[in-house]
């Protein structure tokens, strides 16, 4: 261990940024979970009886299942009865009809967030669909977007609004009995984001929400729906965060992807919930379904993900390939430190004729981290011609971290192609030895290196968030040679 | 075959050879090995035969296994020779061999010529009887029955197999030959083998064990080895399944190393319906290194399952893995390669590879090459491929005058000779090379060509 080292690690230990808590009103359901708490939240929402209906028919599932233990990932029991179910901003009127009127402490929190809703508007061009705690606050460019028929909205709008697609697309790729937490979701889920792109339509700018968990005790149980139609084109950004607290809070989100013939979703993540403090107390458990389905021909699905915090982060992006000659793509860098764990990877199931997936998976290790890779690929009987290339490699910084990889690979047709790779390894202290002696300091070197490792995944990131990424995993990381 | 429906979980049969083992065992056994057996008879009756939902045995069902109800094996020769052995023992007698008829150890055809008196190559069963104290400090102490059924089962009715011990310093040029032999024709009999091989430091020995079916019959062999290799020592070890076509096998390879030595495994599965090979390493002390390959060669509905397990438990160790398997008609694969770094195995450098070719589309291939790792100074690698011949290749070879079938052939005999090229005994390699000219349609042509 060299000096280096020490001072490298005193910059690992940099504490969580984001953690302030901003004190708003909120109009919170009692903690619990059961039917009336359901008939509450839908009752709150002013959703159409078939919502309610589908609320019941995931809750009683719910209470048939059991919680999956088989990830390689430790935490305490969550109890179900002491989380709050739903909890919103209180608004002082019936709702803000313009920026203005959004409350200005809320906008503050944006700003510290480094998302100022107004100067987005005014130069940025993204449109953001803000989900702070459980409500979507303000929805910016929604007419611009309406002029050329895309539908961007609160999930709680578009059910209101669009009750057809909602009933239609809904639970039609994870669908309410899929697993424990998208079970879960589906009862309680509060609000998300809903996006239609219309036939032929390319999307202009990149749609974007940010997510974040603001009140004590309660759960996040976002719902992402996103439809492109016919030879359309979308792309979509995500960012969490939350405060810093001691216990843990639960997250279970899920999105739903579908593509249509020649349409293509790209969907970029960046995760950076609070992962716990040095000693692993506290942060946010990330147990997410996000799934994709491309149905139609030449359709194509992209997840690219950059996770850097949460306590526990547990999802696996997937992809069905259902249209003959689509593709699906994998993009992640999971950074894990401190007590972090994490188990993520994707599914690639091919069906269609000449499906192709791409999977790129970096995960870094570093503390007391454990980082898992699991993934599957699966080529059915019907997928000719169907080809696969996956690489997950893993960087260990520190010797008391740990990277493990589980890939599941299933083959039934004889055409396929699949190859899989994956390494284990660290920074060498060769490499930080040549920048050093090109007049690089220590942790710049590994700084280099490491995004020199990651650089696969973030060209795949929209430029906006190429950068934060970046920005994120030097202030996570920002040294950690073991 | 009678459905053993009565029972939840398809035991009983075998608590009942238990209790017949038992009593033909009594006061002939060690005290030691007894408590050993109920123990493991005990775990077997807990834990049952494996399902598909367990992550161990995900893409392998043994239900056929627990349906069957198999009786204890007898010794049979059925009228085997030791002329007809000849063609068992890669054309060539004068290695020294052991021979097991359905597990038990046959004095008249086994040979030991030519090895020196330091080294013991006998039946375990006469081990146990005269000298048990030689085997007590390994036998049943490296593979761990806790958590596997069939490894519990064998323990509980270990009777015979092979025991070799190879002193200090001594270095055993000729293989030394494990023969098992399946005689039984009509019967639906199960064996359980249990072979113990003691490498003592700065020695050297090659083992080859093949398991033969002589008949077309079903029976069950659920084989266990230990091998137990001290410091700065070489083994190498051969193991060839040439079961017959509906035999179900589950055989688990035990390696234990000590610092500096050297292991060499090579399995080759070729025959039975049901094949599940374990390979589990344990490289226990630093500087030790281990090379495990494999080959399997299944059609019709042939399944194999190739498990193994290499332990990184110390430092500055090096292990290389690599599995290939081609799979025609119905047959299905399994490969499920685990890396363990355990904390603190610094400088260690592993590398594992499995490439499948898949030769028709009903043919199924699972793979999971897994690493888990906790330590950081490590270079792991694992890559695993399936797919089928290259077009371009087998157009370049039709564009000189080859026909498409033995194209094919010749892609598929490269395809295997990566592989097979690795095993070091000649014997061993010829007779793996016959077999794939006998199983490729233009074999004999590619034989003329090479």
């Amino acid at each position: 261990m060299s000096t280096e080292t020490q001072k490298i690690e005193e910059l690992a230990n940099q504490e969580y940024k984001y953690g302030f808590y901003t004190d708003i009103e909120t109009d919170s359901a009692p903690p619990g979970l059961n039917e009336d708490i359901i008939r509450l939240i839908s009752g709150k929402k002013k959703e159409p009886e078939f919502m309610l209906k589908w609320r019941l028919k995931a809750y009683k599932h719910w209470l048939t299942m059991k919680e999956p233990t088989w990830a390689n990932v430790h935490y305490g029991p969550i109890d179900y009865q002491s989380i709050v179910y739903y909890s919103a901003p209180k608004r002082k009127e019936d709702g803000p009809q313009s920026l203005d009127e959004v409350d200005p402490q809320l906008l503050e929190t944006y700003k510290k967030l480094g998302i100022p809703l107004e100067e987005q508007e005014l130069l940025a061009g993204v449109a953001v669909d803000a989900v702070f705690d459980s409500v979507s606050v303000a929805t910016t460019f929604k007419e611009k977007l309406g002029e050329l028929g895309i539908i961007f909205c609160p999930f709680s709008e578009a059910v209101q609004d669009h009750p057809d697609l909602v009933k239609k697309y809904l639970g039609s790729v994870v669908p309410h009995t899929d697993n424990f937490f998208a079970s879960l979701n589906s009862a309680v889920f509060s609000d998300g984001s809903f996006v239609y792109i219309p036939e032929g339509v390319r999307c202009p700018m990149e749609l974007s929400t940010y997510f974040r968990i603001n009140a004590k005790n309660t759960g996040q149980f976002e719902r992402t729906l996103i439809i492109a139609d016919k030879g359309s084109y979308v792309s979509y950004l995500e960012g969490c965060t939350a405060p810093m607290r001691d216990e843990n809070q639960l997250h279970a989100a899920v999105v739903e992807l579908i593509a249509l013939d020649d349409a293509q979703i790209k969907y970029s993540t960046i995760q950076n919930w609070y992962p716990g403090d040095e000693e692993g107390k506290g942060g946010i458990y990330n147990f997410v379904t996000k799934r994709g389905k491309c149905l139609g021909r030449n359709s194509k699905i992209s997840w690219t993900q950059v996770e850097t915090g949460a306590a526990i982060t547990w999802k696996y992006p997937g992809v069905l390939l259902i249209g003959d000659n689509s593709i699906g793509e994998f993009y992640s860098v999971a950074l894990t430190k401190n007590w972090q764990q994490a188990d993520t990877g994707t599914k690639m199931i091919h069906i269609g004729k000449n499906t192709r997936s791409n999977v790129v998976s970096k995960g870094i290790s570093a503390g007391h981290g454990q980082n898992t890779y699991r993934g599957l690929i699966r080529i059915s009987k019907s997928a000719t011609g169907a080809r696969n290339y996956t690489q997950c490699d893993s960087m260990l910084l520190g010797d008391q971290c740990g990277a493990h990889t589980f890939p599941y690979i299933e083959i039934k047709n004889s055409t396929a192609q699949m190859e899989h790779e994956a390494s284990t390894s660290k920074v060498g202290e060769d490499q930080i030895f040549y920048c050093q002696s090109r007049g690089l300091s220590a942790e710049d070197a590994v700084s280099m290196i490491v995004n020199g490792f990651c650089k696969k995944v973030f060209k795949e990131l929209p430029m906006e968030f190429a950068v934060e990424a970046q920005k994120l995993l030097s202030v996570n990381l920002e040294g950690s040679v073991g | 075959m009678i459905e053993a429906t009565q029972t939840k979980k398809g035991t009983d049969p075998y608590l009942s050879s238990f209790a017949q083992l038992q009593k033909e065992l009594e006061g002939k056994q060690p005290p030691w090995l007894q408590q050993i057996r109920k123990a493991a008879i005990s775990r077997f009756s807990d834990l049952g035969f494996p399902t598909s939902r367990q992550e161990e045995w995900k893409y392998t069902e043994v239900a056929p296994i627990r349906r069957t109800l198999f009786r204890p094996a007898a010794y049979e020769t059925n009228g085997l020779t030791t002329e007809r052995l000849t063609g068992l023992t890669f054309g060539n007698l004068q290695c020294p061999r052991l021979v097991f008829l359905n597990g038990h150890y046959s004095a008249e055809l086994s040979s030991l010529k030519g090895l020196p008196e330091t080294v013991q190559v006998k039946s375990l069963a006469e081990v146990l009887e005269q000298n048990p104290d030689l085997v007590k400090p390994h036998l049943t102490q490296h593979a761990q029955y806790e958590d596997h059924p069939f490894v519990a089962l064998n323990t509980a009715l270990i009777q015979d197999g092979a025991l070799v011990h190879v002193s200090k310093g001594e270095v055993i040029q000729e293989p030394i030959h494990l023969l098992f032999l399946s005689t039984a024709a009509e019967e639906v009999v199960a064996v359980h083998p249990r072979n113990l091989i003691l490498v003592d430091s700065n020695s050297q020995v090659t083992i080859v064990e093949s398991y033969i079916g002589l008949h077309k019959g079903v029976y069950f062999t659920n084989s266990v080895t230990e091998i137990v290799v001290a410091e700065n020592a070489v083994v190498d070890h051969y193991k060839l399944h040439q079961e017959s076509r509906k035999a179900f096998h589950i055989d688990t390879l035990q390696v234990h190393q000590d610092r500096s030595s050297s292991v060499r495994t090579f399995n080759a599965t070729l025959g039975g319906e049901l094949t599940r090979n374990e390979v589990n390493v344990v490289l226990d002390g630093e500087g030790a290194e281990c090379n495990l390959n494999g080959l399997y060669l299944i059609s019709g509905t042939q399944h194999v399952d190739n498990h193994t397990r290499l332990e990184h438990a110390k430092p500055h160790c090096d292990s290389r893995e690599m599995y290939k398997g081609i799979l025609d008609e119905k047959a299905t694969g399994v490969f499920h390669g685990r890396i363990v770094v355990r904390p603190g195995a610094q400088k260690t450098d592993s590398k594992q590879t499995n490439n499948n070719l898949l030769l028709s589309d009903d043919a199924l291939i699972n793979t999971k090459p897994q690493l888990e790792i906790y330590a950081n100074d490590v270079k792991c690698t694992h890559g695993a491929t399936i797919g089928q011949l290259d077009p371009e290749a087998l157009f370049y070879l039709r564009t000189r005058g080859i026909d498409r079938t033995t194209a094919r052939s010749l892609l598929i005999y490269a395809f295997a000779s990566q592989v097979v090229n690795r095993i070091k005994v000649d014997l061993v390699r010829t007779e793996l090379d016959d077999y794939l000219f006998s199983w490729l349609p233009a074999g004999h042509l590619v034989r003329e060509a090479i």
